[in-house]
């Protein structure tokens, strides 16, 4: 809220939006059209929009996983937690509900979920890794449970809308990735949140000094990240009509971190931006359509993903950063915290 | 001699001991050697990637790359066996070399970057499970003879139980494990390595070739976890065991591991293999019940080993805070 | 008695720099074999850095350090040790989840065919302890064994691993009497066997215990070496605390305030600070003062609830308080700046500008942002105000220097206009300039009526600021000065008498 002035948020994203342009003139370059767009019924078709559609599930993860990261914490239940909410949903919907109630449902249970996880991470103190690992194993266990182990499929128009409906000619999930980013960013940064939660991430102690009340916020931002899920959770299921307790949502929270890290946002906590962890969910999905618009076999997908992962790593590590801030004194805060420290120092930090 | 820190592994065996009575009491056939026998067949591969799963937690980290490597390296012996005239036993040296190599690069990366094991491994767990997309994407038969010699090779226990190589081979990887765990100099930095990083380099641990040590058993344990499985399916399929690093990780927990490192046996994680195993063949065994069910105990298992083992860490904590007095530990 | 022994160790002209400081300026220590030496120093005198360097941990950048007669200059902890020189720190460096054989022979276990020998390593690990006087069961996890046996086994490794030179920094640190007497008398052993022993501690009444010689550093400077037969306690002190403020300090001594804010009623907490009772007043300084360790932090840290406390009661204006969380006493509209900036008071990567807000924020809740333009003008007063010195507020805090970092976590307590503000330290380790600016910060405020309650270490400091001084000892209130009692000398009689003062009165 309070450093953010317009060009500083620029130049923060300024990396994020230099890959996905890359990224998208390759698209260009290999597929032509690929800026194409059109228009049947008033629905806007091209790829441009397939990219930020098929985007929906990991941005909305993302928005949630960046708070939990700032705060130091990591949430490895989004997936399973899509997967409940999803069934929810459906069974809600089988239930003969309305697809509002079915809605709410869903995003109640994605609530709980993530609550659970806020206390044990907050209260109990238990590490987050190991706290939110407890509802990845047993989350998907608990939506086949909902499911009874059946993929529930769905009729119901207005569900059915969420994921595949249009809203003046471009499909919902879209606005609602771009509605729920919108007012998460602006809660978070015109409310004094952002700043409390960075805080907490960078040093918790001296927060809790200064009279933060860390649990609670603690709490809450798990409360949130279980919301995001729950809504791709629905969105997910709304787009195949159907709860598929074992695949909705497999291995996206692997892509929702990925692409918290691609926004630069670093590990240990801290600053964040959503803007660039939005941004790079976009990447993620542009790389997708490149390998599928390329020709190249699906297969390099995961192959590019990791070698994608290990580079930024080796940007955000603490040496190699300390090595380019040598370079330029200075630099672009390219997310791993480029502190001015001997290798000394900084090796002792790691010890602690 | 009972002490806190064999308080997780007694939990642990109790468990075992306490469930496997309900299930034979419910279930008398339950006790036959040919469940006996099957429990360790069809868990050998989960359990031999649970002993380099052991190492890994033990040190302070976490392997997620696992699951990926196992089908990796069945698609490769798969597709070398049917593409070249490779002697089998070579191409099982060759996938091993491969895994132990790649753990160990995954290694190096942690220790001399700098970075958390967990965001490292990821990226290995993408980039094997890539490595076997691009070998194949379809299921790739193995029709080798040697296969057919190992797969018949069992001894028949009085009950009609088979007890076959593959599990066999776990038994003794469990057996080297906790030799090397338990008493060798590695071993010992292993613990070390958990039981503070800060600590262990002055006292003279050497951090680098520990590091690098560990996650290189871990890939080649994952390696022969692979060629086992290879074994069990007669296949390689770059999307099987998907996920088993979680059940690996789960299974290392349940058997009294702590998470965060530097507490826990070997033989916990093989008793908590063989929970993992009696749950699916209660579920089996009882045919009403569903399969799911096994995630959900596997899930609430899990919390209330990590609280167990939160109980006891602040149970041996909390005199040191009093005494150091100062605000929240950072 | 200048008997020309060769010292076992000698370091001479032990100089380090760092990023803009002098951390040692030419220091000599020498160490006689069969010796205890004391070093001693207020924190940031050097101790540490001294030690650094001699086991190898700092590279030093000056001076030479011979060894029985040769030049050495380890690159590392275990080169030094292998060198002969062993360290045992404050915190036990062994491992916790081992057991007390593994502990000791970690690295160097005892093997045949690859494989570690359990037994015979416990057989040999309990022959080994024997001769420091323990006899445990070298079979059982360390943690299963007191604080002060595990400081034996550190210190069992330490001279096994080494053998000519023993390090100890503040191994008695939370050790209580009886397990001191534990820990030493296996130093009186070990000096016994001829080896040159540095003891580090805060604990005059140890340093006159066990050791023979002291060194004190101050600013990174050797100000005395003396044989300790032939001092008093005063006169160690004295040298530890310096005089060299005396001149420079001129705040004029408050009168006796106003009404009782603040009363504190048997605070305490076990293991941390036995019961102290004291009472502020509005527009008042008191002064807590004691060496390092004798628990002007823990006092500050359970007022301020930082810690819960286990006994007593704090009322403010006659109204009981309930100090379970900080939460609590900013309510109470209580501030604290901790001793230790870097890890309890300032968010490193955050701006100034929210570093200054962060508290106020914090006590609004996140629902009321405070108003941009408020913030700005908050900022910027206090900028102005206490001349923080920063190219921008934007910037990240921790590109400061010391003194404008304490002097805007002042300003982020300020802004919250507390009652009381407890300062912990708040000169240490910053520039001359921003010292004054903060003496004569701490003088405006109390004669704007706040309460204040400052732990320091500079006496002259507390001397010229303070109405009333409270002396801490060993984690004990130990007596209270006031009015014209108040001088460096009374103070340092205070916390260098042997035996406990009888306490002055303290009014309530």
């Amino acid at each position: 809220m309070i450093s953010q002035t317009t060009p500083s948020v620029f130049k923060r994203v300024l990396p994020q939006l230099v890959i996905l342009a890359v990224v998208l003139a390759c698209n260009l370059a290999v597929f032509p059209g690929f800026f194409a767009l059109s228009v049947h019924d008033g629905r806007v078709f091209g790829n441009l929009v397939d990219v930020l559609n098929r985007g929906a599930p990991v941005a909305l993860l993302c928005i949630g996983m960046t708070l939990v990261i700032a705060t130091r914490g990591i949430d490895l239940s989004v997936g399973a937690v899509m997967a409940i909410a999803g069934a929810v949903a459906a069974s809600v919907l089988a239930g003969g509900q309305g697809w509002g109630t079915a809605l709410l449902g869903a995003l109640a249970a994605g609530l709980l979920c993530g609550l659970w996880n806020g206390v044990l991470v907050a209260v109990l103190r238990i590490q987050p890794i190991v706290a939110t690992l407890v509802l990845m194993v047993a989350g998907r266990g608990i939506a086949q449970l909902i499911t009874e182990g059946t993929i529930l499929t769905f009729l119901d128009p207005g569900m059915i809308r969420l994921g595949a409906g249009t809203v003046l000619g471009l499909p919902t999930p879209i606005w609602i990735w771009i509605g729920l980013g919108a007012l998460v960013i602006t809660v978070v940064r015109r409310s004094a949140l952002g700043m409390l939660i960075e805080a907490i991430g960078i040093n918790e102690a001296a927060s809790r000094l200064a009279g933060i009340n860390s649990r609670v916020l603690l709490i809450c931002v798990y409360g949130v990240t279980g919301f995001c899920a729950a809504l791709a959770g629905v969105i997910v299921a709304a787009d195949i009509k159907g709860a598929d307790a074992n695949n909705a949502g497999l291995w996206l929270e692997l892509d929702a971190i990925l692409a918290v890290v691609i926004g630069g946002n670093s590990l240990l906590g801290g600053r964040f931006s959503i803007l660039a962890s939005l941004l790079g969910a976009l990447i993620i999905q542009s790389v997708n359509a490149f390998i599928l618009l390329s020709g190249l076999p699906p297969e390099f997908n995961l192959i590019i993903k990791a070698v994608l992962i290990l580079a930024i790593l080796v940007i955000q590590s603490p040496k190699v950063g300390h090595a380019l801030y040598m370079l330029r004194a200075g630099g672009l805060p390219l997310g791993g915290r480029t502190k001015a420290r001997s290798p000394l120092t900084s090796k002792e930090e790691k010890a602690q | 001699m009972i002490r806190a820190t064999h308080l997780p592994l007694l939990v642990t065996l109790l468990t075992f001991v306490l469930a496997y009575a309900l299930c034979a009491a419910q279930y008398p056939a339950m006790l036959s050697s040919r469940v006996i026998a099957n429990l360790l067949t069809d868990n050998a591969f989960l359990g031999i990637v649970a002993v380099g799963m052991t190492f890994v937690i033990l040190s302070g980290g976490i392997d997620l790359s696992v699951g990926s490597v196992i089908a990796f390296t069945g698609v490769f012996l798969a597709v070398v066996l049917r593409d070249s005239a490779m002697p089998p036993l070579l191409a099982f040296a060759l996938a091993l070399l491969i895994a132990t190599a790649f753990g160990a690069a995954m290694g190096a990366i942690i220790h001399y970057l700098e970075m958390p094991p967990f965001i490292v491994t990821l990226a290995g767990m993408f980039l094997a499970r890539g490595a076997a997309y691009v070998l194949s994407t379809e299921s790739v038969p193995i029709d080798n003879a040697l296969y057919d010699t190992l797969q018949a090779l069992y001894i028949r226990a009085p009950g009609g139980g088979r007890f076959r190589l593959i599990g066999g081979i776990m038994l003794a990887v469990f057996l080297a494990g906790a030799l090397v765990l338990h008493r060798t100099r590695l071993g010992q930095n292993v613990y070390a390595l958990g039981g503070g990083v800060a600590t262990a380099r002055l006292m003279g641990v050497p951090l680098a070739r520990t590091t690098i040590a560990i996650y290189a058993i871990s890939g080649g344990l994952a390696g022969l976890a692979g060629i086992v499985f290879s074994l069990y399916t007669s296949a390689g399929y770059s999307l099987a065991t998907v996920g088993v690093e979680l059940d690996a990780i789960a299974a290392v927990v349940i058997g009294g591991t702590l998470l965060s490192g530097g507490y826990g046996y070997v033989a916990g994680t093989f008793f908590g293999i063989l929970i993992m195993g009696l749950i699916q063949t209660y579920i089996v065994f009882d045919g009403t019940l569903s399969s799911w069910w096994t995630k959900i105990v596997i899930g609430a298992l899990l919390f209330a080993f990590i609280l167990l083992q939160k109980g006891l860490t602040w149970a041996t904590t909390s005199r040191r805070k009093v005494l150091s007095g100062s605000a929240a530990p950072s | 008695m200048s008997v020309p022994i060769r010292p076992l160790l000698h370091a001479r002209g032990i100089s380090k720099f760092f990023p803009g400081a002098v951390a040692l300026d030419a220091v000599e220590l020498k160490l006689n074999p069969g010796e205890v030496h004391a070093l001693l120093g207020e924190n940031g005198a050097g101790k540490s850095t001294l030690i650094k360097c001699l086991t190898g941990a700092y590279r030093r950048d000056g001076g030479t350090v011979t060894l029985d007669g040769q030049d050495v200059s380890p690159a590392s902890t275990n080169e030094a040790q292998a060198l002969g020189i062993g360290t045992v720190y404050q915190e036990v460096n062994l491992l916790p989840n081992l057991t007390v054989a593994e502990n000791l022979f970690l690295g160097r276990q005892m093997t045949r065919f690859g494989l570690v020998r359990r037994r015979a390593m416990n057989a040999r690990a309990r022959a080994v302890l024997e001769d420091y006087g323990l006899s445990i069961d070298p079979a059982e996890p360390l943690t299963s064994y007191s604080v002060a046996v595990q400081q034996v086994v550190a210190i069992a490794r330490a001279v096994e691993m080494s053998g000519k030179v023993l390090i100890l920094d503040e191994p008695t640190a939370s050790l209580d009497r009886d397990e001191v007497q534990l820990v030493f008398g296996v130093i009186r052993r070990l000096k016994a066997r001829g080896l040159a022993i540095v003891f580090v501690t805060h604990f005059l009444d140890q340093v006159f215990e066990i050791c023979d010689r002291a060194t004190i550093l101050r600013n990174g400077r050797v100000v005395g070496e003396r044989l300790l037969e032939a001092v008093r306690p005063d006169d160690i002190v004295t040298l530890m605390l310096g005089r060299q403020l005396e001149a420079r300090v001129q705040a004029r001594r408050s009168g006796p305030g106003g009404e009782v804010l603040v009363e504190l009623e048997g605070l305490g907490r076990r293991g941390m600070l036995e019961p102290v009772s004291l009472s502020i007043r509005a527009g008042e300084v008191v002064g807590l003062a004691g060496l390092l360790g004798s628990g002007r932090t823990e006092l500050a840290t359970l007022l301020f609830g930082a810690v819960a406390a286990d006994s007593g009661t704090v009322r403010k204006r006659g109204r009981a308080l309930r100090l379970a969380r900080p939460r609590d006493a900013i309510a109470a509209r209580f501030a604290l700046c901790p001793e230790d900036r870097k890890t309890h008071g300032i968010v490193a990567d955050l701006s100034v500008r929210d570093n200054i807000l962060l508290a106020l924020q914090a006590r609004q809740g996140w629902m009321r942002p405070v108003p941009r333009a408020r913030v700005n003008e908050i900022a910027e007063h206090y900028r102005r105000a206490l001349d923080i010195r920063a190219a921008s507020l934007d910037m990240p805090i921790r590109l400061l220097s010391g003194g404008n970092q304490q002097k805007a976590l002042l300003a982020r307590w300020l802004a919250t206009r507390p009652d009381l503000l407890i300062l912990d330290e708040p000169t240490r380790g910053i520039d001359v300039g921003a010292h004054a600016e903060i003496i004569a910060l701490i003088e405006r405020l109390r004669e704007e009526g706040m309460a204040l309650l400052i732990a320091s270490s500079e006496l002259e400091e507390l001397v010229a600021y303070s109405s009333r001084v409270v002396v801490l000892r060993d984690r004990r209130q130990v007596g209270a000065l006031e009015g014209s009692r108040i001088t460096p000398d009374n103070i340092i009689g205070a916390i260098a008498a042997q035996t406990p003062q009888t306490p002055q009165e303290v009014p309530a």
